[in-house]
């Protein structure tokens, strides 16, 4: 039977991991190379890259990153951050990725899902979704570029369309949890389950495990996180090991 | 130091399945040259992407009868996801469109009831793999030797015959236990019955 997934995810900026909250205020939180391969031997099941330089020299450094990690790495890696355009995706899988993650550029030209998928396959292609709870009405709302532009629409309605535009995975990051350690937003994760049948990977908010068998009984198909595993407070396995006994299945060492 | 050719059927995740035998310590290369794809001592069929879009790089270059007549003479032949199903006679995925036919089955879409792509990792035999696929080949042809894993129902994960190894999963993506099916490949010879 599938397993659900523990992802750790590395926020790259030129060449370097770094860490913030809220998408802002990010730290210097070590090489991703090293990073990468201690979270193999830990019992990642998969990797995220997220390319947070937005800038055209960091999307350049990235590439370099990405072929250096792909190198030592021998589990998926799914990078994501910036990409603008079908070229862009192209090379990030040539360098090493195994799927790329299309965010604000989706929102512009959904039709950029499309048409990566019918060149490589909707497996490859990842729509990263950030949302927001819409102020001053109920709902969730599809931030971008960081979560500094509200863009007002629907982000469930955005994750129903996913599928039909050709995406392959959902990756579902909830702007207000995120660097908070207070728990992903199983509120969102309930209704994104509700209308779409995509694997759905939860993000923003994990401080430990039962915030992910919390997601994961909300419906998440696999659950990532960031700042617990560069602190070295904890390790995927023993994250799994606790999943476990709470009847999840993983990816036993 | 063994020769590994990589062929390349357009994008796929050549850079993975590459680094996977770079780090086994291969004379590793990508080609989709028909003639150093007959002569080569190991070749990887790899494979993202449709059923339809796959026949068609493999018949613009010509590749189709060369890939068909290494397995014939049991040279050694890995075909990877995409590069398993094209083994196959056809698939749901993409009807009208001939596979090689080295597999007399057909491949067929996952059932509704559970999540497409199964994107992650399932158990097969004493391990756990990587997948990434909404198709799949249902029993184990006659003929096979082989491995069944779950998704809502059995499906194969891998197939041997002779030389020839075909795994639904990704060894390339699949930690420790894919390396070793992948070293474990790498012991076939040409001609000889079983690895």
């Amino acid at each position: 039977m599938l397993t659900t997934r523990v992802i750790p995810c590395l926020d790259i900026k030129n060449g370097r991991v770094v860490k913030g909250i809220r998408f802002a205020n990010l730290r210097d939180a070590g090489d991703p190379v090293e990073q990468a391969v201690r979270y193999e031997r830990e019992g990642a099941d998969e990797l995220v890259m997220l390319d947070v330089s937005a800038t055209i020299e960091g999307a350049s450094t990235a590439l370099d990153v990405v072929s250096a990690v792909r190198e030592q790495l021998s589990i998926p890696l799914s990078v994501g951050g910036g990409v603008r355009d079908t070229q862009h995706a192209l090379n990030l899988l040539k360098a090493g990725a195994d799927k790329v993650g299309i965010n604000s550029a989706a929102v512009r030209n959904p039709n950029l899902i499309t048409e990566l998928a019918s060149e490589v396959g909707s497996q490859c292609v990842v729509l990263s979704i950030d949302a927001a709870s819409r102020i001053g009405s109920d709902g969730w709302e599809v931030v971008t570029h960081a979560g500094t532009f509200r863009t007002g629409i629907d982000a469930v309605e955005w994750a129903q369309s996913a599928e039909v535009i050709g995406a392959g995975e959902i990756l579902l990051t909830s702007f207000d949890q995120d660097g908070t350690r207070s728990g992903y937003d199983t509120a969102l994760l309930r209704e994104i389950r509700k209308i779409t049948s995509l694997p759905t990977i939860a993000s923003g908010g994990a401080d430990g495990a039962q915030h992910m068998v919390d997601a994961i009984r909300a419906g998440a198909d696999a659950v990532l996180a960031a700042s617990i595993f560069h602190d070295q407070r904890t390790t995927p396995n023993e994250l799994k090991l606790k999943l476990a006994q709470s009847g999840i299945e993983v990816r036993k060492p | 130091m063994k020769e590994v050719q990589i062929i390349d059927t357009g994008i796929a995740n050549i850079a993975s399945v590459k680094a996977a035998f770079d780090r086994l310590g291969c004379n590793t290369a990508i080609t989709n040259n028909a003639d150093v794809i007959r002569q080569s001592e190991y070749v990887v069929l790899p494979g993202v992407g449709s059923f339809g879009a796959g026949m068609r790089a493999l018949n613009r270059f010509g590749l189709g009868q060369v890939i068909v007549d290494r397995i014939t003479s049991n040279a050694p032949l890995l075909g990877i996801c995409l590069g398993m199903q094209l083994l196959c006679s056809s698939s749901e995925e993409t009807r009208g469109v001939n596979g090689l036919g080295i597999i007399d089955a057909e491949i067929t879409r996952f059932p509704n009831s559970v999540r497409t792509p199964q994107h992650g990792w399932n158990r097969v035999s004493d391990g756990y793999a990587y997948f990434s696929n909404t198709y799949r080949l249902s029993t184990i042809p006659d003929g096979w030797d082989g491995e069944l894993s779950f998704h809502g129902e059995s499906f194969v994960a891998m197939l041997r015959r002779g030389t020839t190894l075909a795994c639904q999963f990704h060894p390339e993506l699949s930690g420790d236990w894919g390396k070793n099916i992948l070293s474990e490949w790498l012991q076939c010879r040409e001609g000889v019955s079983t690895c």
